[in-house]
């Protein structure tokens, strides 16, 4: 028999939607026909009057009673329907906890703030757009995506490069960056290697041997497949390589990739000896070379487990304390050249071909080159080298390993000049030699550094010093005096010669890019995750701090508003 | 062109608007362009023809109450022949919740902008039950509007110049902090309203009696101070119009049968597709198949950042959408994705008092797919009966890519 029931709950506040939500729940009760939950204020009861829900009781309900009324085939199933009202209200709370997924990478962005890094996995069509996005908001980016066109390629990393910020990728497969793996990663110990890899598989291969051989990694840097072709010209690597020059975890570097272009090769070696930690090379197929013979930090490997062999070896090397370093001054501004003033011609010339492999362009008098050799040997232009033992330096003049006096002028000159940086002198003694160079070069030296250091500029002078302890000059007293006039003394010349390139190299690099900031590396992983959700999971179970983006096509896909969004993108930068 | 500026410039006015009711009047002497022959409703323009049932309903109850018809067929009449001519609310700086219809000697609130200068309209509101708004025009819902012109309107006119002007900005954002989303809940601000009236009230009424009415009127709707909100939120929005190069969305209103949206940048231009039926609960014996698609001028209140974008800040409404609190954030968070400023008077405390989410962005609609959210009531599709139930409604897609179609031409982008 159809029958109303109703309940009364005196002195019980709902808000009306949690009434109204009771209500749909009451109704949807196999056996109930109809319900009513509302407070007993006069316009609810004509409510529930027109709904047939109204009982005697009901009618006498006053304003703040909680009238709940039910309509059902019969009295057992309205009996049972009020009895569930209390578990009715109490499940309301039990809903998901779900947190938001934010839609795009702006809002990931503003739910993580602190977040570095954001790796994007999208289609490769909608790739550089998100990438474009996340850069704009100062994130670096492991784009693992592929499919990217190489034009995207440059922009995006010269975008970035100029952000000061990295963009790995586009293919890129592996990173790992403060013990926490991006993409596809091994799970390797904590150590002082630190890799640049445009192969993913490579650098799980070598990071893999690294932790079998006992040692372990500070960060394995990917860069994408075609970073090191000579359209891209390596920008990411150079920039990782730049990376873990500076970062204090990283004793040794390893260095691989599929054959590089030859002009990205050259960069990269030439960038790789600037850096004072050891850096094993392994370039897959690159004609095997075992040293460098420019450089003594750099190790050509033959094979991956090489690469990793050579590299855990060389942490023990590294480990030790490479002799006197004197805190390297700072430049102005203006100051960028070398001059080398030689007295003697083989070390000149040795010096020449060494330095050319750090600096472009060396003039000098004793150069084969057309474009290098100095027209006007009274003068010097960028960077120069001059050998004053040269038949036109010595005419009706005795050579400068006796006599200082043209050196001594000839210093003074460069020393004045705004734009050098270093000078680079040779100092032989021994039987015929000046019997004391240093009584008259020590206080030269001193002088112009002084001057220099008026006009706001710091001189660097390093000198090359040739002898032996039995010499009749007195080596050690030499030593002594020049460096307390404050030149930088090497008894080696190709010591003396890579110090210099790269000292003047790293003058150089400044202008191209802005340096990445290191504590992109330092910090705990926190990033913004588009694309595959494995990826966030992922980092989610390594601990890093992770914002997984519900990504969709912009504009649905849509290709016309598409294209409007970027033509107004474009036009807002431009 | 800089969109990102036109855009910063349209929300910062937007945001720095100053929202006072200062005074009560019929709106003929009032309202720009009102006059005895025309009925402002909601939503972009429409013809009677497509009129849905509680917009027909409410502009012949506008033409009874104005002694020109006496039937629906009277009214049908009339407008069709053009003698009483339909505008929208829009079209003369006024909005009103549902069907919106407000005739020329309706009393209406007047808001005024005090850093800008501009000023926007609102009819009163009825409270609940059935009323003009939602279609009903009998003589109980004549009653009423005649009660309210004739005692209510004069108080509350006294009253709000008695109290100098109420501070509806001041009161929305001390609302929000009351559980209020400003748009389909309006408790907190409507005791607040209340509450700055009430001494006023009592001081300008010489009849106790009629004080009690009035202060009872208010106090027993809760929507009371909806109507001022909405012209509050509509000086907010006008002054981020008309900015050249501006992607902000300036208005969002439904008259019933269709949703339309203006854009700031795109000058007077609707771009309108049917509305669609809300989704939510319902009232006793009411279901999805009684709802009339979606009605009213009230989206002006998440075209200003409160209503559903504020949802967060109203947690005990999010059950309209059968959903939980965490659901109520999650719809503030969504719409943060696609606006281009936050609001900085309007605040969510569990968000650290972050702003809310403010000025639609039509480049974020687009890219993210997502539209806006909007809480609204819902009315019976049938003339008269009234308010079924409340809910959710999203506008339709197609308008904010025609929008943005419109845009790449006119700026030749």
């Amino acid at each position: 028999m159809r029958t109303t029931k109703v309940e009364i709950r005196r002195g019980t506040y709902y808000d009306s939607i949690i009434l109204m939500q009771l209500q749909l729940s009451l109704s949807q009760i196999p056996g109930v026909n109809n319900a009513g939950v509302m407070m007993g204020v006069a316009a609810n009861k004509e409510i529930l009057k027109q709904n047939g829900l109204l009982t005697a009781e009901a009618e006498a309900a006053f304003p703040d009673d909680l009238i709940i009324s039910v309509e059902c085939d019969d009295t057992t199933t309205a009996d049972a329907a009020l009895a569930e009202v209390d578990n009715l209200l109490s499940s309301r709370k039990s809903t998901s906890e779900q947190d938001y997924l934010p839609k795009s990478v702006e809002a990931a962005a503003q739910m993580l703030p602190n977040a570095k890094w954001a790796l994007i996995s999208v289609p490769g069509q909608y790739a550089a757009g998100v990438a474009r996005e996340a850069l704009r908001l100062q994130k670096n980016v492991f784009l693992y995506s592929d499919n990217v066109s190489i034009e995207d390629e440059i922009a995006l990393k010269h975008e970035a490069g100029h952000s000061g910020l990295l963009l790995m990728g586009p293919d890129c497969g592996t990173s790992i960056v403060n013990n926490t793996g991006f993409g596809f990663a091994n799970q390797v110990r904590r150590g002082p290697i630190g890799l640049v890899g445009a192969s993913g598989t490579g650098l799980q291969q070598v990071t893999a041997r690294i932790d079998q051989l006992g040692s372990g990694i500070t960060h394995a840097l990917g860069t994408g497949g075609r970073d090191l072709s000579a359209e891209v010209g390596g920008i990411t690597a150079l920039q990782c390589l730049g990376l873990l020059q500076r970062d204090p975890e990283t004793q040794v570097i390893v260095l691989i990739s599929k054959p590089p272009a030859q002009t990205v090769t050259t960069t990269l070696l030439q960038s790789a000896r600037t850096v004072d930690k050891p850096v094993v090379v392994y370039f897959i197929g690159y004609p095997a070379v075992t040293t460098d013979e420019n450089s003594h930090n750099i190790h050509f490997a033959r094979s991956l487990d090489e690469t990793a062999e050579l590299a855990v070896q060389l942490v023990t090397a590294a480990a030790t304390p490479s002799p006197a370093k004197n805190k390297p001054v700072r430049f102005a501004k203006d100051q960028r050249y070398l001059r080398g003033l030689f007295s003697g011609g083989t070390l000149a010339q040795e010096s020449l071909f060494i330095l050319q492999n750090y600096l472009p362009n060396i003039h000098s008098n004793i150069a084969h080159e057309k474009e290098q050799q100095l027209n006007d040997l009274k003068r010097s232009r960028e960077h120069t080298l001059l050998d004053l033992g040269e038949d036109a330096f010595t005419v009706g003049r005795p050579h400068p390993m006796l006599d200082n006096n043209l050196r001594l002028a000839r210093f003074q000159q460069e020393a004045a000049d705004p734009e050098v940086a270093i000078i680079l002198m040779d100092i032989v003694l021994g039987h015929g030699a000046h019997p004391d160079p240093a009584s008259e070069l020590a206080p030269a030296i001193s002088a112009a550094r002084t001057r220099a250091q008026k006009a706001k500029r710091e001189l660097e002078i390093v000198v090359v010093l040739v002898g032996t302890e039995d010499d009749p000059q007195n080596i050690a007293s030499q030593m002594e005096r020049l460096r307390t006039a404050g030149a930088r003394v090497e008894k080696s010349n190709t010591v003396a010669c890579a110090y210099v390139g790269q000292r003047l190299q790293r003058q150089l690099q400044p202008g191209k890019l802005p340096p990445v900031d290191l504590a992109i590396l330092q910090e705990p992983v926190a990033a913004i995750n588009v694309g595959l959700e494995s990826f966030a999971s992922s980092l989610a179970n390594q601990t890093a701090a992770v914002v997984h983006v519900d990504w969709r096509p912009p504009a649905g896909g849509n290709e016309k508003l598409m294209s409007i969004l970027e033509r107004m993108k474009k036009a807002q930068n431009n | 062109m800089d969109i990102e500026k036109a855009n910063q410039q349209a929300t910062t006015r937007m945001i720095e608007a100053r929202a006072v009711l200062t005074e009560i009047a019929k709106a003929k002497d009032v309202i720009p362009g009102m006059k005895d022959n025309l009925l402002l409703h909601a939503g972009p323009p429409i013809t009677w023809e497509r009129t849905s049932g509680p917009m027909r309903g409410a502009i012949t109850g506008a033409l009874i109450f104005e002694g020109k018809a006496r039937t629906e067929a009277e009214a049908q009449t009339l407008v069709e022949s053009g003698e009483i001519e339909l505008e929208p609310c829009h079209h003369h700086q006024a909005v009103g919740p549902m069907a919106g219809v407000t005739s020329a000697s309706m009393s209406v609130y007047i808001v005024e902008n005090e850093v800008h200068g501009n000023r926007a309209f609102s009819n009163l509101n009825e409270g609940y039950g059935k009323v003009l708004r939602y279609g009903a025009y009998d003589d109980e819902v004549q009653q009423r509007l005649r009660w309210m012109e004739d005692v209510m309107a004069p108080v509350l006119n006294d009253a709000v110049k008695a109290s100098g002007g109420i501070d509806i900005k001041a009161l929305l954002s001390e609302a929000l902090h009351m559980g209020d989303e400003g748009h389909n809940r309006n408790k907190a601000g409507s005791i607040l309203f209340l509450k700055a009236l009430a001494p006023h009230i009592a001081k300008v009424s010489d009849d106790n009696e009629t004080s009690a009415t009035v202060l009872k009127a208010i106090g027993d709707n809760a929507l009371s101070v909806l109507n001022p909100v909405m012209a509050a939120c509509k000086v907010m929005a006008d002054t981020a119009h008309g900015i050249a190069g501006s992607t902000i969305v300036t208005t969002m209103a439904r008259n019933g049968t269709d949703f339309g949206i203006r854009v700031s940048g795109l000058g007077e231009q609707w771009f309108t597709a049917p509305a669609q039926i809300p989704k939510g609960l319902y009232f006793p014996g009411f279901g999805d198949e009684d709802a009339n698609p979606d009605i009213g001028d009230s989206t002006i209140t998440e075209t200003a950042g409160i209503g559903g974008f504020a949802m967060a800040a109203a947690p005990a409404i999010v059950t309209f959408v059968s959903g939980s609190p965490k659901d109520a954030v999650n719809a503030t968070m969504e719409m943060y994705e696609i606006t281009f400023a936050e609001h900085k008077h309007f605040t969510i405390p569990q968000f650290e008092f972050r702003g809310t989410p403010t000025g639609i962005d039509l480049r974020k609609v687009i890219e993210t797919g997502l539209t806006p959210r909007v809480n609204t009531g819902i009315a019976h599709k049938n003339a008269g009966i009234g308010q079924v139930g409340a809910g959710l409604v999203r506008p339709p897609m197609q308008i904010f890519e025609e929008a943005l179609v419109t845009f790449a031409e006119k700026y030749g982008i």
